[in-house]
């Protein structure tokens, strides 16, 4: 089917033309894995497993704010912590657990503050460097850590444990296999949702400035305006995990806002490889994997392989493990010349028929 | 009225001083070249223009609006357009997407979430190709084009964005002598279009296509005014010739 393609385009376009097609087989395969898994996993492992999806969550709100937005956000922990917090009291204090109110409320919060601290960090009159909003993320994150810790009504060291189920009307979401459909959905559509984004123009706009930043203020975009609207939307994303996670695992502690698991969210997105945002998930399920594996089988060291492998695949893949099998041309993508493709071939064999 | 008014441009690097109270005025329609010995301020003046960098001191005026304190991104929106020096396409997007990515710069938000001039901008995208000879490399990343090539891409771009006066810094720099000719075919056309400054070291190429040269040396205008009138300025011989 991609011969006419190839041979109208020229023999210069075809290798990267014959890479085209990795991602999506990646995306519909995990997806098709992931469906099936609570039929195979023991109950247990189907929790382990939802939480990895909730985490991916994370992990692609920081691929689109790095590897699409060129921010290096070291906070996105704040936002799931403040979510995930947020929606523990109003459960505990105002018995609030209707999925309808608390997730659009956990999303609300990690939306409203990302463009809080987007603000801050990003709309001033000069540039900020990378490192300023890498120190401003990071210290946001674990200032959040320290009053968490220091505050009685957030219950100090502890959090708020005993947080009720989730609701829908009558309905309560149990861990397992419901609580399990929900997040894959949710993970589902997040996934959709950030993928048109990113394939749209306005994802052209980000790839030019994930190429140079500088030379697209001289095209007439406001790049730190896109830059906020990415951050605000990778928080809202974040807030979302936020509020899942809280349920799911039936309570909140000062570890979900502070910048272990800020760094953690950075490192499955490196390791995965950023920028594709399949590569962020793929990052995620390995490392939550290996860690469960390793935590069963080398109690005593594994933190310490776990750190060298992280380490070695930084170092000599950049590109994460998305560039094993992905085209630096496929990571890149087209996003004009919409059909050209089918338009040529359709050329090519209408000549081929006369 | 004049398109573009700059008056008493100064820039300081430190203590080197780059740009001391240089004026340049360009008309409507007007094609005027900037020349002038290596390290004579034109690219300085060029970028203090567009914004890529901030006089010490003076103003520029832009269709009868200050912009001496706009935003790049605001002066481009106005109306104003710069080619760099050195190419900075975008290297790993392809040839059209570099030329998709300067045209849609105007459109609102929503439209680039919904894509939604990304058909309507194919024609214009093709056109722009057409006419600088890059359409058979438009699916091609921007890195495998010549430099003569990359030169052009970068001129496509910036006169995508209609601009009301095109910015040229050494448009002709790196090329064959082929290369600068076709350059010059292509840059003939533009006339109707919009004005344009442009910085070029090939005094031939700058006389066939400017109306107007102003001469810069050692940061300060030295002469302004037609071709004829440069070429048999005594001060410019004597200044420029002997020293470039």
């Amino acid at each position: 089917m991609s011969l006419p393609v190839a041979e109208s385009s020229g023999t210069r376009a075809s290798p990267a033309r014959r890479g085209l097609a990795v991602i999506p087989l990646l995306e519909i395969g995990l997806f098709v894995v992931f469906a099936v898994l609570p039929f195979i996993l023991e109950d247990y492992l189907t929790v382990f497993v939802t939480r990895v999806l909730i985490l991916s969550l994370l992990a692609i709100s920081f691929d689109l704010v790095w590897g699409y937005a060129g921010i290096m956000s070291f906070g996105q922990a704040l936002f799931f912590g403040t979510a995930g917090y947020s929606v523990a009291l109003l459960a505990r204090d105002l018995n609030i657990t209707s999925v309808f109110i608390v997730i659009p409320a956990a999303i609300l919060i990690g939306l409203l503050l990302a463009l809080l601290l987007g603000s801050f960090l990003l709309l001033g009159r000069r540039t900020p460097t990378v490192i300023f909003v890498a120190l401003g993320t990071l210290t946001g994150s674990y200032a959040a850590d320290r009053l968490a810790r220091g505050w009685y009504y957030l219950g100090g060291q502890n959090g708020i444990p005993s947080i009720p189920p989730m609701t829908a009307g009558s309905y309560e979401f149990a861990e397992g296999p419901v609580f399990y459909y929900l997040a894959l959905a949710t993970v589902v559509l997040v996934y959709l949702l950030c993928r048109f984004l990113t394939r749209s123009q306005f994802g052209l706009a980000l790839a030019g400035m994930r190429e140079q930043e500088a030379r697209l203020a001289f095209l007439g975009y406001r790049v730190q305006h896109l830059k906020a609207i990415v951050f605000s939307l990778a928080g809202a994303i974040a807030g979302l995990a936020g509020g899942l996670y809280a349920f799911h695992e039936g309570f909140v502690w000062p570890n979900m806002l502070g910048v272990v698991l800020s760094t953690q969210i950075v490192l499955y997105a490196l390791f995965g490889g950023v920028g594709t945002l399949i590569g962020a998930v793929i990052g995620v399920i390995v490392i939550e994997i290996v860690s469960f594996w390793l935590a069963d089988n080398y109690q005593e060291i594994w933190p310490i392989i776990l750190g060298v492998l992280l380490l070695l695949v930084i170092l000599f893949r950049p590109t994460g493990l998305i560039g094993l099998l992905v085209s630096q041309r496929e990571r890149v993508g087209r996003f004009g010349r919409p059909n050209l493709a089918r338009a040529k071939s359709r050329e090519g064999s209408r000549h081929g028929a006369s | 009225m004049a398109l573009l008014e700059a008056r008493g441009i100064t820039k300081a690097f430190g203590q080197l001083t780059a740009l001391s109270g240089v004026d340049l005025t360009v008309a409507e329609g007007e094609f005027h070249g900037l020349i002038g010995p290596n390290g004579s301020g034109k690219s300085t003046l060029l970028k203090c223009i567009a914004g890529a960098e901030e006089a010490t001191a003076g103003t520029i005026r832009f269709a009868g609006d200050d912009i001496t304190d706009a935003t790049p991104a605001e002066r481009a929106r106005a109306g104003l357009s710069l080619k760099f020096q050195i190419t900075s396409v975008l290297p790993a997007l392809t040839v059209y997407d570099n030329v998709l990515l300067a045209l849609q710069a105007q459109s609102p938000l929503l439209d680039l979430i919904y894509s939604r001039t990304r058909r309507g901008l194919d024609d214009r995208v093709m056109a722009m190709l057409e006419q600088f000879r890059l359409a058979d490399r438009a699916d091609e990343p921007a890195a495998t084009l010549s430099h003569g090539q990359q030169q052009w891409l970068e001129i496509a771009m910036a006169l995508a964005l209609e601009p009301r006066l095109l910015l040229l810094d050494e448009p002709t720099g790196g090329m064959s002598l082929e290369e600068r000719r076709v350059t010059g075919r292509l840059l003939a056309p533009i006339k109707e279009r919009c004005s344009l400054v442009i910085v070029e070291h090939d005094l031939d190429f700058i006389r066939d296509i400017c109306d107007v040269l102003t001469v810069l040396d050692q940061g300060a205008v030295l002469d302004t005014g037609s071709v004829e009138h440069i070429q048999s300025s005594r001060r410019v011989q004597e200044v420029y010739l002997t020293r470039v």
